[in-house]
């Protein structure tokens, strides 16, 4: 390990920051094809955030300890084929698990492949820092990326299925919301999200703002 | 906002290139990719596989009901029956009782749907001659519409005696499967659509329709060939 043991503190930061301030979805919008596709149930939006999670780590790991083994020539093939299995063990492995899960997934396992969320975190971070501080990150950004995902997820479920987990929510007299389970839903409700963040943020720099004036 | 950490590295003129590295690398690479994709598959295939045979059982034994036991058969294009599920035809599951007695018999049908093709599985009871249930097994229909024939319960109730008697020669159905619009159905042969989903529900009766009226008649002409195997009865 070339890098010193980060403190305590800095680990910490590391991983809130995939969570908050550079999370995948609602901050950096990347890897946007599985939040739109599978997130129309909070079973699909967890298995999704999870089996992605699981591809980051463990490509975040391998990529971090073979840093310096890597040419930088063949580096984007190294880091593929290194995700490419990942996520075949991912598919076999839901398969393993539930095939009701692995059919509502659909492509969007294999995708995970291409997802630029996964290859981007292996170029800018797992390729540049140490074991210890690429597993902190990956498991923040996978975080950030399965929290984002449940929350697109139990939205549309509810309002488009009036269920949570499968569970009826509000009796037989509610009509569901279709729209939101069919993919412009998708959109809608990541759009709403979006329009919250962006509405936070702009109130804590003025918040700030105001405070430094004040002074 | 934009907290994306950019690296800006000095790029030397011209990267050292070192042939024997790069394929040593992705030799290694590959090996350790090989390696851990063989053993996921070798160590997942029996879960996998009890999986696939408990969905197949779980269909089979859902469309007929009463069915403790079931066996795999074919029907090939000659019309021979044979007891052997990779033999190539159609594939058709026979459901037994406890006492080994036929009860019914499963087979799968598609068509065309509103997104995708609808395929499913349906059960035929030649006591009653009917078609007494159905299982859909793939559909993209659309959800909250479509979809409805996998959750309306009044659909799925034309399915638990639907007539598919055949003519007096044995060979066609005597009435052929009809899909009818909602609230519409009078014979033992018609399906109730669902309204709002004319198109998924037509989609299943044209897939019963042709399926049974290809299917059923030789069926019925070699009904004891499906009994069950001796060596196998408990």
């Amino acid at each position: 390990m070339t890098s010193p043991t980060p403190p305590q503190e800095m680990t910490m930061d590391i991983f809130l920051k995939g969570i908050w301030e550079e999370n995948p979805v609602f901050v950096m919008l990347l890897g946007m094809c599985p939040v739109l596709a599978v997130t129309n149930t909070t079973i699909n939006a967890l298995a999704m955030g999870l089996a992605t999670t699981f591809v980051l780590l463990c490509s975040s790991i391998l990529v971090s300890l073979l840093r310096h083994a890597i040419p930088k020539q063949v580096r984007i093939a190294t880091y593929i084929i290194i995700i490419a299995t990942f996520v075949t063990m991912v598919d076999y492995l839901i398969q393993a698990i539930s095939l009701e899960l692995y059919n509502a997934l659909g492509a969007f396992i294999q995708l995970i492949v291409v997802n630029c969320m996964i290859l981007g975190r292996a170029e800018s971070y797992a390729s540049r820092n140490g074991l210890y501080r690429s597993v902190i990150s990956a498991c923040g950004v996978g975080a950030g990326f399965t929290l984002a995902l449940l929350c697109l997820g139990t939205v549309r479920e509810v309002l488009g299925a009036g269920t949570l987990l499968g569970y009826p929510l509000f009796g037989p007299s509610f009509e569901p919301w279709v729209v939101m389970v069919l993919p412009p839903g998708g959109f809608f409700v990541l759009g709403c999200w979006l329009l919250l963040f962006a509405w936070l943020r702009q109130r804590k720099d003025r918040t700030t703002e105001a405070l430094r004036h004040g002074r | 906002m934009n907290q994306i950490p950019v690296v800006h590295k000095e790029i030397p003129p011209q990267l050292p290139f070192n042939s024997c590295a790069i394929i040593r690398t992705l030799t290694l690479i590959a090996a350790i990719s090989g390696l851990l994709v063989v053993l996921v598959v070798e160590w997942t295939r029996p879960q996998i596989a009890a999986n696939q045979r408990q969905a197949v059982e779980a269909a089979i034994f859902a469309v007929i009901p009463g069915a403790v036991q079931w066996r795999p058969f074919t029907l090939n294009a000659e019309g021979e029956v044979r007891q052997n599920a990779s033999a190539g035809g159609t594939h058709i599951y026979t459901g037994y009782d406890e006492h080994g007695a036929i009860v019914g018999f499963a087979a799968e049908a598609a068509s065309q749907g509103y997104a995708d093709i609808i395929r499913l599985l349906y059960g035929y009871r030649p006591d009653c001659h009917c078609i007494s249930g159905i299982k859909i097994l793939k559909s993209a229909e659309t959800p909250g519409l479509g979809d409805k024939i996998f959750t309306d319960s009044d659909f799925i109730a034309n399915f638990t005696a639907l007539d598919t008697r055949l003519d007096a020669g044995g060979q066609a159905l005597l009435h052929p499967i009809v899909t009818v619009r909602h609230g519409k159905k009078e014979n033992p042969w018609e399906i109730d659509a669902i309204s709002g989903a004319t198109i998924s529900s037509r989609a299943i009766g044209r897939a019963l329709d042709e399926s049974a009226s290809a299917l059923l008649p030789q069926l019925m002409r070699q009904l004891p060939q499906f009994t069950l195997p001796e060596e196998t009865t408990p």
